[in-house]
């Protein structure tokens, strides 16, 4: 019989996590010449709709858009000093969305912001919602809708993620130029289900780009724009847009479909071809079985059998685990843990005061600000009110006093606490900032 | 417009009767501020009781029910699975209770068997180790939707007219009569005023506003039930606790699900007629006696109804038919072409509209017996959607590409959500998301409309069934509803759903920031 040998890996930073904020933090973490291992699955950001929020509604009770996020952001470091995104310098914050736009760039996959202001993107649902950067190929959409151009939106037979005629209906009241088509995709039957990721990989072909184009030519009146569900090539949708639009000659659109949908795969493959390109340590689809600290010593994160490495030894971790979708908090019948460390959760008293009786109710859900309080570098606090541990960080929304469904901030939140958290361990390591 | 009788109240004594009555030739409106069931009738355990939760403390009411179950098994057999049902007891019930219960059965006619604990944990393995007494009994379950809209389809058929979302708000009196009542519909604010020969209050909940509309003082105590609904079907059979009717002892099994209950809380106004936490956590706790399995189940919502119990001061003049259900003559009030029908069983309906349907026909110098007894309920396509399983399986069998899955939950095509809103149309009646929700499984599987709220919505967009601006509307307020019976269950995997749901009506949608008009 063979020695029992153990297989283990050691870095200094532990990710846990492959949502928005774990793939961000692993990103700075790389970019800083931190040695990175991260887990989790990486199912989570398919769900994503592509949009970039930093913060895009404050506040919460009086619904209030915001057109200005800079603005919403001073505002929120004076009306919510606990929230996550008041606690970081905006320095920072303008600091860490241009490093994770340039990454998108550089991975061909680029984004467009206003900088300053927020923009108004289109949803499937017909509805506008601000946002502080959106894929170069929903850009247009902003435009369109800006100045109310003639728009047709353009949906396919078979296609159950996206319908134009909802999108047109809805908007008609304030965009009156608009109307929708339904195509038959070409070489789809018309008696086929179609699944927005295979349409993505079927516009990459330039066949299909074309026949597509001649389709969308003919349907083109008087409109000067057409949108059409989020399905643009899934690796370089810049190149498709591109091509459409010359041949169709008219700006075209992507609106983000139902999730899983493509502009959220798209970030998902990108991180998961990138990240391991700049050294670090994948472990997607293993889960964390059980943690230890060796006193003085790193962190065991212990990943069971089924694979060569059953156990990472990091100097830090950084809890990215995300809120109940993404398993980093549980709820039973009384309370809400931390699945992980057991960390504290702030939470409401009990469970008749996590949600409200109206789904709408405009002071949001205080269920939905539950979660992790740090002090000033993303460290967990633990019951005496000082860090649990002193290399034990946390980022995105599991973190308390935010509501990011309703605050708009959720790709922000994730990337901004993961930049000062990261920035925190760099710092603590005796490393500067780039 | 005009009518021979007015029906208030749609839900199931409403629609029983206004089948009674057509069956019998007259011509009926039945008006319901809602929709179908939308009180009471739509908010029980779908239970058909064979009688034997009422042996001890109300015998007549058990061996009414026995004698209506039995009708109903016969004549309505689509509507009701026949589970057989199971009275068990744990350690620590009372014993005198258990040893008294087969002679109190047999006093009522009502068949019980007896089993060893084994043997019942044997037939029903989620039931608890410390069982110390079971019996086997013949309760079955019913889909309340089902049996409502069959009756009032067949009503409808027969010349009969449901107005939907309409509100009797005002009667106007001549002499010792309700001349004509007022109409509101609720959803367009158009008032209309009808003629009708007799009116008859079956509102259920809602009986005493109706009755003081016509200043005919009603004393009714509000008692509200709530019920859980679980993600996965745990017994075959009925199972009730084998002890004096209190909180949460029974459960019952409805087509996938198995549905826990009930509370009973006195409540001071209609407004308060929602499921609360503290009430879910006792159902969970006090039926986990029975069967463990229930404390780690998922649930996918919960619900609550309020049943009307009548507080009658003038034993004199309340023709009550038996303690189970009052018919009240408003004569004594002074009025000669005014009934309320209240109260009662779920089970018992049939005779409730039988009894009801004999008073109004005197009234209107009508002999025509009553036919529910003998004559089947017959079965239409139009209302079977509400069964579940039976859209994926008719789609299984029709293999036809284009007909597209609306709610993938439950497996509901597009062709069956055609065919519910031709069954609205049909009725020259308007089709909207709840509307369809209640007569299929539309929203009732674990995502409660996250994804199938706007696969129909756009559905109805595309078949122009609602006006354009309307659709974003009809998915607000759906979510709403179904968010009702979602808040007090939410732990577990169902506040993962939760958490989807939101991340993508407010995350991406910004539902939120949309005000409806009007509300």
């Amino acid at each position: 019989m063979p020695a029992v040998e153990r297989h283990w890996l050691e870095c200094e930073l532990a990710v846990i996590g492959a949502g928005m904020a774990g793939m961000a933090a692993s990103l700075f973490a790389c970019n800083r010449g931190i040695s990175v291992a991260q887990l989790g699955a990486t199912g989570g950001i398919a769900f994503s709709s592509g949009f970039l929020d930093l913060l895009g509604v404050h506040p919460v009770e009086e619904s209030k858009r915001l057109s200005d996020p800079w603005a919403g952001l001073s505002a929120v470091q004076g009306d919510m000093p606990l929230h996550p995104l008041g606690r970081v310098p905006i320095g920072d914050i303008r600091a860490a969305l241009a490093e994770y736009l340039r990454f998108l760039e550089s991975v061909g996959l680029p984004y467009l912001s206003l900088l300053e202001s927020n923009a108004e993107v289109l949803t499937l649902l017909g509805t506008v919602k601000p946002t502080y950067a959106a894929p170069l190929t929903m850009w247009s959409g902003v435009r369109a809708w800006k100045e109310k151009r003639p728009c047709l939106f353009l949906d396919f037979q078979g296609l159950q993620e996206f319908n134009a005629n909802l999108v047109s209906a809805n908007l008609k009241a304030e965009w009156p130029a608009t109307r929708s088509e339904r195509l038959t995709f070409p070489g789809s039957g018309s008696a086929d289900r179609l699944y927005t990721r295979h349409l993505a990989r079927e516009m990459e072909l330039s066949d299909t780009q074309e026949k597509l184009a001649r389709l969308i030519r003919s349907h083109v009146r008087q409109d000067e724009c057409v949108g059409m569900p989020a399905v643009l090539g899934m690796r370089e949708s810049p190149r498709v847009l591109a091509r459409m639009q010359e041949m169709i000659q008219a700006p075209l659109f992507e609106i983000p479909t139902l999730p899983a949908c493509v502009p959220g795969l798209r970030l998902k493959e990108s991180f998961e071809a990138y990240l391991p390109s700049r050294g670090v340590k994948a472990f997607w689809q293993r889960q964390v079985r059980a943690v230890r600290r060796v006193e003085g010593g790193p962190f065991v994160l212990n990943l069971g059998g089924g694979g060569e490495v059953e156990e990472i030894r990091a100097e830090a971790v950084l809890l990215a685990t995300g809120r109940f979708f993404g398993k980093g908090l549980v709820a039973d019948r009384g309370r809400i843990r931390e699945t992980l460390f057991g960390l504290e959760v702030r939470q409401p008293e009990n469970r008749s005061h996590w949600h409200h009786r109206d789904l709408w109710d405009p002071r949001g859900h205080p269920v939905n600000r539950a979660g992790l309080e740090t002090d000033e570098s993303f460290r967990p606090l633990g019951v005496s009110g000082q860090a649990a541990y002193p290399d034990l960080y946390a980022s995105g929304s599991i973190l308390a006093h935010q509501d990011w469904m309703r605050m708009k901030c959720g790709s922000g939140l994730a990337i901004v606490t993961s930049y000062a958290a990261v920035k925190a361990i760099h710092g603590r390591r005796g490393g500067h900032c780039p | 417009m005009e009518t021979q009788v007015l029906i208030i109240g749609g839900g199931i004594t409403g629609t029983g009767l206004a089948r009674d009555l057509a069956l019998r030739g007259v011509v009926c409106t039945l008006v319901e501020q809602g929709d179908i069931n939308a009180g009471a009738s739509g908010a029980n355990h779908g239970l058909l009781h064979s009688g034997a939760r009422y042996v001890a403390n109300d015998p007549s009411a058990a061996r009414e029910c026995r004698r209506e179950g039995e009708l109903l098994k016969k004549l309505g057999a689509h509507c009701v699975e026949d589970t057989g049902g199971l009275f068990v007891a744990v350690q620590g019930d009372d014993e005198g209770y258990v040893a008294d219960f087969p002679s109190l059965c047999s006093r009522c006619d009502i068949p019980v068997k007896e089993l060893d604990p084994g043997e019942a944990r044997r037939l029903e393995p989620a039931l608890s180790e410390k069982l110390i007494a079971a019996f086997l009994v013949e309760d079955a379950t019913i889909d309340p939707f089902r049996l409502s809209l069959e009756n009032i389809w067949q009503a409808q058929e027969m010349g009969a007219t449901l107005l939907r979302n309409t509100q009797a708000i005002r009667f106007q009196r001549v002499g010792r009569r309700l001349d004509s009542v007022l109409l509101l519909n609720k959803k367009t604010g158009e008032e209309q005023w009808i003629r009708a020969e007799q009116v008859v209050n079956a509102s259920g909940a809602w009986s005493r506003e109706v009755a003081a509309l016509a200043e005919v003082p009603l004393e009714m105590v509000y008692s509200k039930g709530t019920l859980l609904v679980t993600f996965d079907r745990i017994t075959r059979r009925v199972v009730n606790r084998l002890r004096r009717p209190g909180n949460a002892d029974i459960l019952v099994p409805g087509g996938s699900v198995s549905l826990l209950g009930t509370t009973s809380i006195r409540i001071p106004s209609l407004d308060q007629v929602f499921p609360t936490v503290e009430e879910v956590d006792l159902i969970v706790d006090e039926e986990s006696a029975m069967l463990p399995v229930v404390a780690s189940s998922r649930y996918v919502r919960a619900y609550a109804g309020v049943r009307p119990l009548i507080g009658s001061t003038d034993k004199e003049d309340t023709r009550s038919v038996s303690r189970n259900f009052a018919l009240l003559d408003h004569e004594k009030d002074g009025l000669d072409n005014f009934v309320t029908i209240t109260g009662g069983k779920f089970t018992t309906y049939r005779l409730m509209a039988e009894k009801a349907g004999d008073l109004v026909c005197r009234k209107l110098g009508i002999s025509v017996p009553c036919l529910t007894r003998s004559q089947p309920l017959p079965s239409s396509h139009a209302c079977h959607w509400t069964e579940t399983g039976i859209a994926p399986q008719d789609w299984i069998r029709k293999r036809d590409g284009h007909d597209l899955i609306l709610c993938e939950c439950e497996l509901v095509p597009q062709s069956a959500v055609n065919e519910v809103i031709d069954s609205i149309r049909k009725r020259r009646d308007q089709p909207d998301l709840e509307a369809i929700g209640l007569r299929s499984r539309v929203g009732k599987g674990p995502c409660q409309g996250t994804y199938c709220s706007v696969k129909v919505a756009a559905h109805l967009v595309d078949r122009s069934e609602i006006p354009s601006d309307q659709s974003r509307i009809l998915m607000k307020d759906f979510l709403c509803r179904r968010w009702r019976g979602q808040h007090p269950i939410l732990w577990g995997r169902q506040m993962d759903q939760a958490e989807l749901m939101e991340s993508l009506h407010c995350g991406v949608f910004c539902q939120e920031l949309y005000v409806n008009p009007g509300s």
